[in-house]
């Protein structure tokens, strides 16, 4: 048997091995200056012919090219190209699995129900090759989620391009993730039930269930800390305000609960996430002023009788309703998670203005996520995690990067992809027929 | 009491009677034979349908009429019975019954692999084909169930044992429980039956799917046909009795309006018109209906109104629901109108007991009565063959009648008596007294008052002392009255009995006083029975009923939300000033004129004039031709047949679903045809259907004409089945798939050498299949991940004589490129998928422009229906990845997948003399920010951005009307069920591919 298990041990390292992920870059060395490129700042706003400078990592100029002010070090020539602040990806399992169909690569979801204790972080594959193939479409950041049970764990957020886990952490245990259960659920088809949509019996006692452990969690802390319940202890930050909690809820019903009940037990920071039909109900989401992280706009209508381009612009119709808004995908597959850009540019489509979409994956993931400190927008100050873009990155014809920077650090834009890109492209060269 | 028994017996007997057969001993007696007549005088009687005499006679004498009419002679030794002011009707019959027929049990999982093999020896190789069954080996009568269907005023049932693809024959029986089986078996092979669905007693794998089933009923046919010619040595007793069973009526159980045309069309190809079962949604697809000639059957199984009080659960019901709701019950109705005949059956109702008001609903829905009659007797009766036995109360029909109060299709009427085969059975009693009223009781000096209320066959008793309500249960029944009560304190009781006097108001009889001394009790009728307050509502109830003819909206095309309330026609259009995306030579076009003229693009250049053309202002918007998915699995009820590691004889034009959603949105998204290919389960799969997305149009119009002929084949993990537990099919790694191929191919070579040489063969569907491949007839899709396989299929191809047409997936082509492109094969790839399983893991964006610049033949598919509206993005990305031209990038969209399918000189660009195959953009069409304003296919217009806000609008108005009428219909006293929707699984390539 344990040579059985040798061998299948031993074959998955054959297996998974070829090409590891780009070498990360070493910190900056000397300033970085960009000029002339347009400057999208991820806070709505934009500077035609911009000046932007980074040093130690951090931006020192953010501003017009009719500046009168010192270039020094490195210069890239930014005419006719855009510059971006990294694109962040929140509620992702990038890192987590690596190929879907593969149990062996899957660590995404742990066994149990409420168990916000389990964290991502440790697990985070900092060489994953799902993860490297970000990094050319400008995503940067993410936050890494985990995806089981009711309340499934606690996410890290991390920047994408790291030697291990340790070293990509952005910001470490920043959210715990519940899942709400819901009204209506999809019948058991391989036990003889129809399909379709029913409704769930056991809402009620699912939300009861939620509600006892969010009580008895809060008032765990307020014990003497004896008998360490590690559930209840992970659960803690969310009661202080610094963790925050991220709900994931759809129906009307659904999240007007989440967020009421959520609340009452103590929680200070939730964010919705999802929210299909947020739309609906943002009046009750201002008033408790709820953020959400919508769902990616690439997906179909979940009722039949919506509009076909509903899942287009639901983002938009809270934007316009006034909420705080980020894009996620936390439902489509990690590698989907490069066309986070493209998801923002379907709301352009429908009607958004550009820079107001770039923000759903910029500026206002990081407020939502609580990085804005340091990343997100384009200002002095910040982090210089950002790309240039030969065109509007937005739109998949344009959406072509030349250089990136996570903390000032000029990362490699190849990938395992495109190392079999020139590699092939190299075969037909050499072996023209 | 002795005496009281021997009474009810004898007055049973003089209406049983028992056709003791002649050459049966008797030892428990001397054979007495009862040869009398009996007579119902002075009724209505509804001879059929269409014949009704007014104070007729019906004689009839051993189970059956003997004469009818308003003056018929009665023999001396006539019973006679008089029943004036009464009807009677022939008994109802029910076509599609499992009465008596134990369903056999489901077979249990043991979790292991999917079986392939049949479990039985001697007998068609498909365990789910079973025409050797027979109802009547396991028919055992059983009067409790009997006694249900008589009471809803049924006297004959046909039975089959309802389990398997072909289900052998089925039971004609009356639903006579005096007699015995001799008696009651009217036909023990009345019919022969099918149908889609699998044994559930059965675990053999094939078909995992309906197209499976349609090609393994279609295999069948020819198989018997071959059999019957004895050119098969070994037994096969499935196939003797299919043949054996030839003769007989063929009934259909399809179950739905798509399969009622479905089970029509394996009759057709066979010369077998089928009596077929419907779905109760007919009246959609009517006109295709009527087409098939067929004589339906139809159940009554009209939905319940949803509990839509909350808004938040109603969201989950679907308008195509709640129209269902709505509308089913003018199902009946709406064929009868068009002149299709139909009976009706109990099947899928959830009891007998809930006929007459579903038939009730079906009148008020305009049904005519003489029709409702009619699909009751004489249409089943005819269905069966059996017009001269059953269904009529004409000289020698059996005597199968209903006595009844009046109309049979009346709310108010009684349904009395239930007579089968001559033995009286009593539903309600014809004679009953009605005893409701208020009495003054006396026993033993006490008075109190008595009054008798509720239902005239089942009353209830209310007992008062002076003012203070005494605790008393009351029965009537067989004529007696018993009454108990209380004394005031409650302590002791009152006994109370008595035979009710036909003749005379005052009830009497024997009385037990709590102290136990018997007595006598009396109580005299001081006021007559009034039905006060629900006799009000009930008139109120009734006028309402009458007010509200039911209100039915419309029936759309397709009767979905999104559906047109006409089938789209084509237009003569002028796209003026567009920004013309040709797909050609020609490039784009600036500021171009296009005419559409019947259904073609008839003209393209400047300042075009249109004549009567509808002019579009297309300044600043794109127009290109239509996007076609080389790859799609959208519109289709069905994906895998994964019961086989071959499965060529499958047609996915079998089982196109018209009716989805999906298409509507992949028009949304600018897509005009398709590829729907089968699924990746099999090494071989199925036959392509391609289809113009014809939104509202019937499966059959969606197909192209002439259709190209395309097969999906597939390769590496999912046939090889390595991602879920499934050990047992061949092959189970690449090596293996190989000699699939080459096994398959082979034979099929020796077929059509065997074919060709004039000698006898068997038609083979299969066979056939692959013969086309071989011959350049049909063209290959293979599914494709990994370049070790790529190659291999295309050595198999060579070998053969052949080349693959298309791989698709294809995401390791770009390493193989150069062989590709030697064997002149085409590809259609994802633009960016990867990562979600092993053979995937070199997956590159850049596969798509490696390939181009090889020469490849590269089309960017979807395989998903939600990137399939979205496929010009797709496109889009091939420029980020690889620098494909814009033209080179919107061509892999258009004209490279028309290439692909061999339908380049049709449609894919824009060109004179093409389809009018048409997308209107807001921007650049590879840009995300593009929206598709307007899709034309043929010239008709199937999705237009103004078109769709008012559909939006209509569908909000149209849920709004139907929610207030089902919550007026729940205030009525109406039953509701529970919201629910019915999800369609999103297809795509492993769809039920596991499915056992």
């Amino acid at each position: 048997m344990k040579k059985i298990i040798e061998f299948i041990v031993l074959s998955m390292g054959t297996v998974f091995s070829g090409a590891a992920q780009q070498t990360p870059a070493p910190s900056q060395s000397e300033p970085v200056v960009i000029e002339g490129a347009t400057a999208h700042l991820g806070n709505g706003e934009i500077i035609e012919n911009s000046l932007i400078m980074f040093e130690d990592g951090k931006l020192t100029f953010v501003g017009p090219a009719t500046t009168k002010i010192a270039r020094n070090g490195t210069q890239i020539k930014g005419k006719g190209k855009h510059v971006y602040p990294g694109f962040i990806a929140p509620s992702t399992s990038l890192g987590l699995i690596e190929i879907d169909a593969v149990r062996a690569t899957d660590d995404q979801e742990e066994l149990g129900e409420m168990i916000p204790h389990v964290r991502s972080l440790i697990a985070y594959n900092a060489e994953s090759k799902v993860v490297e193939s970000m990094r050319p479409n400008g995503v940067l950041l993410g936050q890494i989620t985990p995806m089981g049970g009711r309340i499934s764990g606690t996410s890290s957020i991390v920047q994408f391009d790291a030697w291990n886990w340790e070293d990509a952490a952005v910001k470490v245990d920043d959210g715990i993730h519940l899942r709400w259960p819901n009204t209506f659920r999809q019948g058991k088809w391989w036990e003889g039930e129809e399909r379709g949509y029913q409704p769930n019996e056991k809402y009620e006692e699912q939300v009861t269930e939620v509600e006892v452990f969010l009580r008895n969690a809060n008032a765990y802390g307020d014990g003497n800390g004896e008998d360490m319940n590690p559930a209840f202890a992970a659960m803690q930050g969310s009661f202080d305000g610094s963790k925050k909690v991220y709900v994931y809820a759809d129906g009307e019903k659904e999240i007007i609960d989440a967020i009421t009940l959520s609340k009452k037990a103590g929680v200070k920071n939730v964010v919705l996430v999802g929210g299909y039909h947020a739309y609906k109900i943002t009046d009750f989401l201002k008033e408790n002023k709820v953020p959400v992280l919508a769902q990616l706009t690439h997906n179909l209508p979940v009722f039949e009788d919506e509009d076909y381009d509903l899942p287009y612009k639901l983002p938009k119709l809270l934007v316009d309703a006034g909420l705080l808004v980020g894009l996620q995908n936390g439902e489509a597959s990690n590698f989907q998670t490069r066309n986070l850009a493209f998801y923002a540019g379907q709301l352009v489509g429908q009607g958004m203005d550009k820079e107001k979409a770039l923000q759903l994956i910029t500026g206002n993931t990081a407020k939502i996520l609580g990085i804005d400190e340091n990343y997100g927008t384009l200002a002095e100050g910040k982090s210089a995690t950002l790309f240039i873009s030969e065109g509007d990155a937005l739109d998949m014809r344009s959406n072509q990067l030349t250089h990136a920077f996570i903390d000032g650090r000029e990362i490699s834009l190849e990938t395992h992809q495109t190392a079999l890109w020139r590699k092939y492209s190299g075969k037909y060269r050499g072996n023209q027929r | 009491m002795r005496k009281i028994q021997l009474l009810v017996l004898a007055l049973l007997a003089g209406s049983t009677f028992s056709f003791a057969q002649e050459y049966f001993p008797k030892n428990d007696g001397v054979k007495a034979e009862n040869n009398n007549y009996t007579a119902l005088t002075n009724a209505k009687i509804h001879v059929t349908p269409t014949e009704v005499i007014d104070g007729g006679t019906l004689l009839f004498r051993k189970g059956k009429v003997v004469a009818v009419g308003q003056s018929v002679t009665l023999p001396k030794n006539t019973v006679v019975i008089d029943i004036s002011g009464k009807s009677v009707y022939p008994s109802f019959i029910d076509i599609y019954s499992g009465f008596g027929v134990e369903k056999p049990e489901k077979a249990k999982s043991d979790g292991r692999s999917a079986e392939f093999d049949t479990s039985r020896e001697g007998f068609y190789w498909n365990d789910h084909i079973m025409p050797e069954n027979e109802a009547v080996a396991k028919f055992e009568y059983d009067d409790t169930v009997a006694k249900t269907l008589r009471e809803a005023g049924f006297g004959v049932v046909n039975s089959h044992i309802q389990d398997g693809i072909a289900r052998g024959t089925g039971v004609l029986v009356a639903l006579n429980g005096a007699g015995n089986d001799g008696e009651r078996i009217i036909d023990d092979r009345s019919a022969q039956y099918f149908s889609f669905e699998k044994s559930i007693a059965k675990k053999q794998s094939y078909p995992t799917s309906l197209m499976g089933a349609m090609a393994l009923l279609r295999q069948m046919y020819y198989d018997a046909d071959w059999y019957a010619k004895g050119t098969i040595e070994t037994k096969d007793r499935s196939l003797e009795a299919l043949n054996k069973n030839k003769g007989l009526v063929q009934i259909f159980g399809a179950d739905d309006k798509g399969n009622v045309i479905r089970a029509d069309g394996i009759g057709d190809a066979f010369g077998i018109q089928y009596a077929i079962l419907g779905g109760g949604d007919e009246y959609e697809r009517v006109a295709d209906i009527k087409a098939t000639n067929a004589k339906l059957i139809l159940p009554l199984n009209f939905p319940e109104a949803y509990e839509v009080s909350d808004p938040y659960a109603s969201g989950y019901v679907n308008l195509k629901d709640m129209r269902h709701w709505n509308q089913a019950p003018a199902n009946p109705k709406i064929l009868a109108d068009n002149d299709i005949a139909f009976s009706f059956t109990l099947y899928d109702l959830k009891t007998p007991a809930d006929f007459k008001e579903k038939l009730l609903k079906a009148i008020a829905y305009g049904l005519p009565k003489t029709k409702a009659l009619e699909a009751l007797t004489t249409v089943p009766a005819q269905i069966l063959g059996k017009s001269a036995a059953i269904g009529t109360l004409q000289k020698g029909s059996y005597a199968n009648f209903l006595v009844t109060s009046g109309d049979v299709f009346d709310k108010e009427t009684e349904l009395y008596e239930n007579w089968v085969q001559g033995t009286k059975n009593v539903v309600n009693d014809l004679t009953l007294k009605d005893i409701r009223g208020e009495y003054d009781l006396t026993a033993s000096g006490q008075t109190f008052k008595l009054s008798i209320k509720g239902e005239a066959g089942s009353p209830n008793a209310e007992v008062k002392q002076d003012t203070a309500k005494l605790k008393s249960k009351f029965s009537y029944a067989d004529g007696w009255m018993a009454l108990s009560f209380a004394t005031k304190d409650g302590e002791e009781n009152y006994r109370m009995t008595g035979l009710i006097n036909k003749t005379s108001d005052e009830l009497n009889g024997k009385a037990v006083l709590p102290n136990g001394s018997e007595t006598v009790f009396k109580a005299i009728k001081t006021s007559p029975f009034t039905e006060k307050d629900t006799s009000e509502k009930d008139k109120k109830d009734k006028k309402d009923h009458e007010k509200d003819a039911p209100e039915m909206v419309a029936v759309t095309y397709p009767n979905v939300g999104y559906g047109y309330s006409s089938i789209p026609k084509p237009e003569n259009i002028l796209f003026k000033n567009a920004t013309v995306w040709t797909s050609e030579d020609a490039g784009i076009l600036e500021s171009t004129d296009v005419l559409v003229k019947d259904g073609k693009i008839s003209k393209i250049g400047k300042n075009l004039r249109g004549g009567n053309a509808q002019v579009i202002d297309a300044t600043g918007k794109h127009l290109t031709a239509g996007i076609i998915d080389e790859h799609s699995h959208i519109g289709a009820l069905a994906i895998n047949e994964a019961g086989q590691n071959s499965s060529a004889e499958v047609k996915m034009t079998d089982v196109v679903d018209p009716e989805d959603v999906g298409i509507y949105y992949a028009l949304a998204g600018g897509v005009t045809s398709l590829q729907l290919l089968h699924g990746s389960a099999n090494p071989i799969g199925g036959q392509s259907a391609i289809l113009k997305l014809k939104w509202g149009e019937s499966a059959a119009h969606m197909s192209y004409d002439n259709s190209p002929k395309f097969i999906k084949f597939a390769l590496g993990e999912n046939v090889k089945q390595s991602n879920w537990d499934s050990h047992t099919r061949f092959p189970q790694t690449r090596m293996g798939v190989e000699q699939v191929f080459t096994n398959y191919f082979q034979r099929a070579k020796e077929y059509e050498a065997k074919k060709k040489s004039g000698e006898p063969y068997r038609t083979d569907e299969e066979m056939e299949t692959l013969v086309e491949i071989l011959n350049g007839d049909r063209f290959i899709t293979c599914h494709s991940y990994v370049q070790s396989e790529i190659n291999m299929m295309m050595k198999v191809a060579e070998k053969f004589g052949f080349r693959i047409n298309t791989f698709t997936h294809i995401l390791e082509g770009y390493k193989v490129a150069d062989k590709m492109a030697e064997h002149g094969v085409g590809a259609g790839t994802f633009s960016d998928w990867w990562a979600y399983k092993y053979e995937v893991n070199d997956a590159i964006p850049y596969n798509a422009a490696i390939m181009h610049d090889q020469g490849i033949t590269v089309a960017i598919n979807s395989d998903d229906g939600e990137m399939i509206r979205r496929l010009n993005q797709e496109a889009g990305k091939t420029i980020k990845y690889g620098g494909i031209t814009e033209l080179e990038a919107w061509k892999m969209v258009t004209i490279n997948p028309a290439k692909l399918l061999h339908l380049d000189n049709r449609t894919g660009s824009i060109k004179e003399g093409k389809d009018a195959d048409l997308v209107l953009w807001s921007d650049n069409p590879l840009s995300v920010y593009a929206n598709a304003e307007k899709t034309v296919i043929d010239g008709a217009t199937y999705f237009d951005l103004e078109k769709d806000k008012q559909q939006r609008e209509a569908i909000k108005e149209e849920r709004n009307q139907l929610i207030n009428m089902m919550l007026k219909e729940k205030a009525e006293g109406g039953e509701t069920q529970k919201p629910k929707q019915d999800k369609k699984e999103a297809m795509h390539c492993e769809s039920g591919v596991g499915a056992k």
